[in-house]
């Protein structure tokens, strides 16, 4: 079409405008999905910062309690299994009267019953106060004041949650005690802060969204990480070297590669049903034991270490072997003391990967029973992490986005922040090792 | 080799593991995620009120929890079964077959199904029928019976809001919706008459007629949630048109979201449901393995402080979060106490 004897460098023809069109539009469309990704990104973190970040503050409510020894110990003789025999039930009319005591003395002013201003409380507020006379016996007789947790729904409407229109019909709460609420705050007896015991606390049951924390599962993850990491790194690194530096090739070997590609890809939810039928049905390991849900991680983690190695094990030129065999080293001689140390960086890359992953991941947990309300005794020994019943972080921020409570699903989005924090980290580390670390040949 | 020191370390771990697992301390439960809240709320108190630890309360449903209570007799397996509704025959069968003979059942109070919708949607008043005719497959109009024609409440009910039926009911694995199925379905279905019609359709077969009964319709109008509440509730805040299958205690914590229909004139709450008036709510659970009392350390504590006065009572934490306590708790009380198992004896 176009007459190719007037062709000139300087004057476009259509078809080169046509070329450079298409090329402006391919790199509109790179822009335009980076900046989706980009935009999908941001709208993620600021919605998990935005719903998670209350998670991190508390109402506190400091009330002084007096601990009468006529309740709390019938003998006077502060011993320890009578004192025991009192239960959290026995502490509650000490904390209505504590109230009862704050109207009196004018700091609050309301008509409400005691028993109604105490519901401004947590329901924990009676252990902690049994707990504080448990250890301390002394304390029977004394005027103490406590630090008590407000009660969910307190503390919801601190943080904007919970409005005066929204509880019209929650019968958790009145517009009454709401008013005792801003009585108190204006005295400084009641406040937000800092909520440490949300990173280092235990789950707590439904009636208290309060005093949830997820400090005992991140100790549960972190049990599973550990067995991970000492299971799947030196079978996975073994299985690698063997295939990659003395296996022979053949069909055989074949078959495992392709294999080991496969298992890859299979969904976790197969590797819990396996840990149920094998670890527990079959090996009479624990339930709930963040033993059986490392194991199960354990197999999934595996392939992912496997293949890893086996990449940096491959980059590393076969002139270093040479070289090494070349001057009469065995060859697991040349493995060990120079295609190890230099694959090192790139296995240990690909081993915080996979533990990322495996600490982020839910689906098996569910099936060997890691999910529900589980995460209450923290564990002493290595022996009780591993054995006793824990769950992980993810299986404790499912559990807490099913209750009922609209104040576990702002724990929820707290704890999705907690999970990012550590899996950035994770990959964090994992970058600057192999930006450190890492040999191009 | 560091890497051999690992493994046998790693693999010492494992077996030292597998022989410490004979040694259970904790009570374990599973079951029903409808007594889960309820189940965590005593296992709480029982941790912070005994040196006991606090036992591990997992969830998954009635039917899961009761299979893998009769999976046998060990320390493997759990003690306690939370569960929505009444233990089948067919599930005491199963049980025996594995050695689980003994069984102590527990009720520990009632809950409330509810129907709930949209905050700012329209306000409903339901009888069973109503929801018969709007879900179920087959309904009778004027004496035929045929698939069900109805797309809008007053459709179905003319003092009904004009309304597209948009109905999210539990799945088949929630005891939820067993009741559901009974109290709601298979009532209006015998109320509207329509359970003779299908009667004289299936030959006086009365279970193909209750199975004609209670089939749901399957063209979206009705969506089976086989997840909980919360997706449930998550359904509604997406679709105006909504209305959900609750339990009592989920509504009472999302009152500023939803909005509870009445049900023949009754409004649901602890009180209406305690008085019966109220007509769809069930009774809840739990099954203790005889076998583990005196085995794993706590196990008949647990059973007892659960129906304590203090906890299972009218002013206990369990009626306070929206369990309606049982009237009869005293005999309960003494079953714990008697450990009298299933089909009598001792």
């Amino acid at each position: 079409m176009t007459d190719t004897r007037h062709m000139s460098l300087l004057v476009r023809d259509t078809r080169t405008a046509r070329r450079n069109r298409a090329e402006t539009r391919f790199r509109i469309y790179g822009l335009a999905a980076i900046a989706i990704g980009l935009t999908m990104l941001v709208i993620l973190l600021v919605t998990i910062v935005g719903r998670g970040s209350g998670a991190f503050q508390q109402t506190y409510l400091s009330v002084p309690v007096t601990l009468i020894e006529a309740k709390l110990d019938k003998n006077g003789n502060r011993d320890p299994a009578d004192l025991k025999k009192v239960t959290t039930f026995g502490y509650g009319p000490l904390l209505r009267s504590a109230f009862e005591q704050m109207v009196d003395d004018g700091t609050i002013r309301t008509d409400l019953p005691a028993k109604k201003i105490a519901g401004i409380v947590s329901d924990g507020a009676e252990a902690q106060v049994r707990d504080a006379v448990l250890a301390d016996p002394s304390l029977i007789g004394q005027t103490v004041t406590f630090e008590f947790l407000a009660s969910g729904r307190v503390d919801g409407y601190l943080k904007g949650r919970v409005s005066r229109e929204s509880i019209a019909n929650d019968k958790n709460i009145s517009a009454e005690q709401l008013d005792i609420v801003d009585q108190l705050r204006t005295a400084g007896l009641l406040e937000k802060r800092f909520n440490l015991a949300f990173i280092t606390g235990a789950d707590a049951s439904d009636a208290r969204p309060e005093a949830a924390g997820m400090g005992v599962s991140m100790v549960g993850s972190l049990f599973m990480m550990l067995v991970v990491l000492v299971l799947a790194l030196p079978i996975g690194v073994a299985a690698s070297i063997y295939l990659e530096e003395f296996a022979p090739k053949n069909w055989i070997t074949d078959i495992i590669e392709v294999n080991i590609s496969n298992l890859a890809a299979v969904p976790s939810i197969v590797f819990g049903i396996l840990g149920l039928a094998v670890f527990i049905n079959y090996m009479h390991l624990p339930n709930s034991a963040p033993l059986v849900g490392g194991l199960v991680l354990t197999l999934m983690t595996l392939p992912t270490i496997i293949i890893s190695t086996r990449a940096s094990l491959k980059s590393v030129p076969p002139s270093i072997r040479d070289a090494a065999l070349g001057v009469g080293a065995s060859k697991m001689q040349s493995v060990f003391h120079h295609v190890l140390p230099l694959a090192a960086p790139g296995i240990l890359t690909g081993t915080i990967i996979g533990l990322a992953q495996a600490l982020g991941e839910t689906a098996p947990l569910l099936l060997i029973g890691m999910v529900g309300f589980i995460a209450s005794n923290g564990p002493d020994s290595l022996g009780e992490g591993l054995l006793s019943p824990n769950s992980a972080m993810p299986a404790q921020i499912y559990e807490w986005a099913k209750r009922a409570d609209p104040a576990f699903y702002e724990r929820a989005w707290g704890g999705i922040i907690i999970l990012l924090v550590f899996l950035i980290t994770m990959n964090a580390v994992a970058v600057l090792l192999r930006r450190r670390f890492e040999r191009r040949w | 080799m560091s890497f051999v020191k690992l493994t046998t370390s790693a693999l010492a771990i494992a077996a030292v593991s597998a022989t410490a697992a004979a040694a259970r301390d904790q009570v374990q439960v599973a079951g029903s995620s409808t007594v889960l809240p309820y189940a965590s709320i005593v296992a709480e108190a029982f941790g912070e009120n005994f040196d006991y630890p606090t036992p591990v309360v997992e969830s998954g449903g009635s039917s899961a929890g009761l299979k893998r209570f009769c999976e046998g007799v060990g320390e493997n397996t759990i003690d306690i079964a939370n569960a929505s509704r009444q233990i089948k025959s067919s599930e005491v069968n199963a049980c025996a077959a594995n050695g689980v003979t003994d069984i102590i059942e527990v009720r520990i109070g009632y809950d409330g199904i509810v129907f709930a919708s949209d905050i700012d949607g329209e306000t409903f008043q339901f009888t069973p029928v109503d929801w018969y005719r709007a879900l179920s497959e087959q309904v009778m109009v004027d004496g035929e019976i045929v698939n069900n024609p109805f797309a809008t409440w007053n459709e179905v009910n003319p003092d009904l809001p004009a309304q597209p039926i948009q109905a999210f009911v539990p799945g088949t694995k929630h005891g939820t919706r067993e009741v559901f199925e009974e109290k709601v379905i298979l009532a209006g279905c015998e109320e509207a008459g329509d359970f003779e019609a299908y009667l004289a359709a299936n030959n006086d077969d009365k279970k193909a007629a209750e199975k004609a009964c209670i089939a749901l319709r399957t063209d979206g109008k009705s969506v089976d949630i086989d997840g909980d509440y919360t997706e449930t509730l998550a359904r509604i805040e997406s679709n105006d048109d909504g209305i959900g299958v609750f339990g009592l205690a989920f509504y009472e914590n999302n009152t500023d979201k939803l909005q509870v229909a009445d049900m023949s004139g009754v409004v649901p709450s602890t009180e209406t449901i305690a008085s019966g008036e109220y007509p769809v709510s069930r009774p809840l659970f739990f099954y203790v393995k005889k076998a583990h009392i005196g085995v794993i350390p706590g196990l008949k504590e647990y059973a007892e402080f659960f129906v304590m006065d203090e906890i299972a009572g009218p002013d206990g934490p369990l009626a306070e979060y929206g369990l309606v306590a049982d009237p009869e708790l005293t005999e309960t009380q003494t079953v714990v106490a008697d450990e009298s198992v299933l089909g009598g004896g001792s």
